[in-house]
């Protein structure tokens, strides 16, 4: 059984809900990744979806545009995003590992050797922005021969048809946008997410992990409410933005504790 | 026949549809109501008779005798885009795809634009049809191409400067396809290259093939014969694929990219990911030889011309590329500049910086093959918004 399920499954033993941060590897510097990640599971993450820095993050809002070119800057590369997990594996061995980017780094790596580090390390699932069903097929058999699960994304865009596309290739879980725009926009529409869950029940019998605009406890609560995961990227980059060095690991530890509560009070 | 891409936007192993989710279901319907409008006698009717009235169309063939005499070789005959309405080819994709989101009920159209000409021919077309217009342009661009930023305002449409990344072409378009994401359901995307996620590169080289479509019947009559060599520069590569595409499937002609060679492909600071053997990646929604470092990630790229400054090219020049149909090469900006003053020297037309690297590559090439062989080059644009680059580079302050 694959970490990621084994998480879930045990959750839904407590009735509990998925805690899924979000950062950019190497932001705002490359000695802070690991520390943030042990971090955030201290704080009560059951899942960390770690961003791997891309030149044209097409589908990101500025606060992780901007976490990516700080990453970019200290040269950050798919290799080094590797040996950190790496490196956080000799402390923990039970908190599952999403890769979340675009594909041109891994394009440039190979699919066969990116799955096989991943396998190595100990990454649990990828989520590539810029490959949907249509052009993944080929790429993920390659995660599948190392038993990564592919992450899909949903919107609420998406078809009937799409939502059972996705539903066969998926694994893990499956995250559903909650808004139209990027990450980090807008408001949220709670009736919205209400109104699409079910739909995406029909098909998707795997958890889905609702993200892009969840910006406090008052949200991740009741996002929490209506779906099995809550995941929480931009508001936590933008902290990390804003703090001085000495104060990120403590402020984003309040940070995320604070949204543990809240999930835990759906 | 040549018959590409499949129904998923591939040129063999390019293009494709590489965007988030959040994009498929407008591309799903974009697809949807090109492929129903693309052959409705009713839409043809209508672009036809504006590309007529309201662009110029046909525009017409020169033979550049002066030009041609003065390098004793082969003869170069001009298909004069660059007499279009806005001055370049680009107006025949934006006229093509705002009747498109007109029939779509798309009330905003946004754009992305390098050099300024795809962002005017926008502007003009939005103004024409009565449209909110939007147009994300690098900060560097809206610098270096003032001109067109203040022609753009003219025409109604607000600029948006982008300052992420290189501050180009590539990043004005990912700030485009952020707002196409964020505003769906009202706002037409008008993508200015033959790149992007399906349907766009097959899109934009049918609007833009009018350009071949004239020529094949144009040169007979003018010539009595199809050219030898014709002959296109590449950026995103959108006014190539207009002049190649029904040249295509006539194998005696050859067919030629001219890419941005930049300060020279040795110094890595050039816009040529075909002509530099430049690894395949994806960008900006599709599968292409794409300029990147070795953990792919774009790097910035270099050209005199700001409408060639660009990492990727269009899909179907990669595979045309491997297919080898089509040959590509590289002009220097030092070559495409002097190009520039000559043709203004021979022939009393001042041509686009962009245009200026095929004129050389036709130039290099005129003087080693014989008088009857016939270079048609697509003077794809006008050089009026290039004449203050001209000028600082030749020390004068307009």
């Amino acid at each position: 059984m694959s970490r990621i399920q084994s998480t879930f499954d045990k959750l839904a033993q407590q009735r509990r809900k998925a805690l899924i941060p979000f950062f950019t590897a190497g932001d705002p510097s490359p000695a802070f990744t690991v520390p943030l990640m042990h971090t955030l599971v201290e704080a009560g993450a059951d899942i960390i979806e770690l961003g791997v820095p891309f030149s044209d993050p097409m589908a990101d809002g500025p606060v992780i545009q901007r976490a990516s070119e700080r990453a970019l800057k200290h040269l950050v590369t798919l290799h080094q995003v590797l040996d950190w997990v790496a490196e956080f594996r000799k402390r923990n061995v039970l908190t599952p590992i999403v890769l979340m980017g675009y594909g041109n780094p891994i394009e440039a790596m190979g699919w066969e050797t990116f799955a096989r580090r991943c396998a190595e390390v100990g990454v649990d699932g990828v989520l590539t922005v810029d490959f949907p069903p249509e052009e993944s097929h080929e790429a993920f058999a390659h995660l599948a021969a190392h038993c990564i699960d592919p992450i899909f994304l949903l919107a609420p865009t998406s078809t009937d048809a799409r939502i059972e596309r996705v539903a066969r290739q998926a694994r893990g879980y499956v995250y559903y946008v909650s808004l139209k725009g990027v990450t980090g926009a807008g408001h949220l529409d709670l009736a919205a997410i209400a109104g699409k869950i079910p739909e995406l029940r029909r098909h998707i019998k795997l958890p889905i992990g609702v993200g892009f605009g969840i910006r406090d406890g008052e949200t991740a609560r009741s996002v929490a409410g209506l779906c099995d995961g809550v995941v929480v990227g931009s508001r936590i980059v933008q902290l990390i933005e804003d703090s001085p060095e000495q104060e990120v690991l403590a402020r984003v530890g309040e940070l995320v504790k604070a949204l543990r509560f809240a999930v835990d009070q759906a | 026949m040549y018959n590409y891409p499949d129904k998923l936007g591939h040129f063999g192993p390019y293009g494709g549809i590489y965007v988030a989710e959040t994009l498929m279901g407008a591309l799903e319907e974009l697809n949807q109501a090109y492929e129903k409008y693309r052959h409705d006698p009713a839409f043809i009717a209508e672009l036809n008779d504006d590309l007529k009235h309201y662009v110029g169309r046909p525009s017409p063939i020169y033979h550049a005798r002066h030009l041609s005499g003065h390098l004793g070789g082969a003869q170069i005959y001009l298909k004069r885009e660059d007499l279009n309405h806005t001055g370049a080819h680009k107006v025949n994709n934006t006229v093509g795809q705002a009747l498109l989101a007109k029939r779509m009920g798309k009330k905003r159209v946004i754009a992305e634009t390098g050099a300024g000409q795809h962002g005017v021919a926008t502007a003009t077309v939005a103004a024409r049809y009565g449209m909110e217009c939007v147009v994300y342009m690098g900060s560097a661009d809206v610098q270096r191409q003032s001109p067109n930023v203040y022609r753009m305002k003219l025409l109604g449409a607000t600029v948006v400067p982008v300052e992420s990344g290189s501050k180009t072409l590539k990043d004005a378009l990912n700030e485009a396809m952020r707002d196409w994401v964020t505003n769906i359901e009202h706002t037409f995307y008008i993508i200015g290259t033959v790149a992007g996620p399906h349907p766009y590169p097959m899109m934009v080289r049918d609007f833009n093939s009018v350009v071949s479509r004239e020529c094949v019947v144009q040169m007979p009559e003018q010539t009595g014969q199809q050219p030898d060599v014709v002959i296109a520069c590449v950026g995103g590569g959108s006014n190539a694929m207009g002049i190649f595409y029904h040249y295509i499937d006539m194998p005696g002609v050859r067919l030629i990219g001219v890419e941005a060679g930049g300060h020279g492909i040795a110094s890595g600071q050039h816009a040529a990911p075909l002509t530099s053997n430049s690894p395949v990646g994806v960008l900006h929604g599709n599968k292409t030889y794409l300029m990147q470092d070795a953990n792919g990630q774009i790097i910035e790229t270099h050209s005199i011309s700001a409408g060639l400054d660009y990492p990727g090219v269009g899909p179907e020049h990669s595979w045309l590329k491997d297919s080898g149909r089509a040959e590509y090469v590289a002009i220097n900006d030092e070559e495409a500049l002097a190009a520039f003053h000559e043709l203004c020297h021979f022939e009393g037309i001042i041509p686009a910086l962009e245009s200026s690297h095929a004129l050389a590559y036709a130039m290099k090439i005129a003087p080693t093959l014989s008088r009857e062989k016939i270079l048609l080059v697509n003077l794809s644009g006008r050089g009026d918004k290039d004449i203050n680059t001209v000028a600082g580079l030749s020390g004068i302050t307009l």
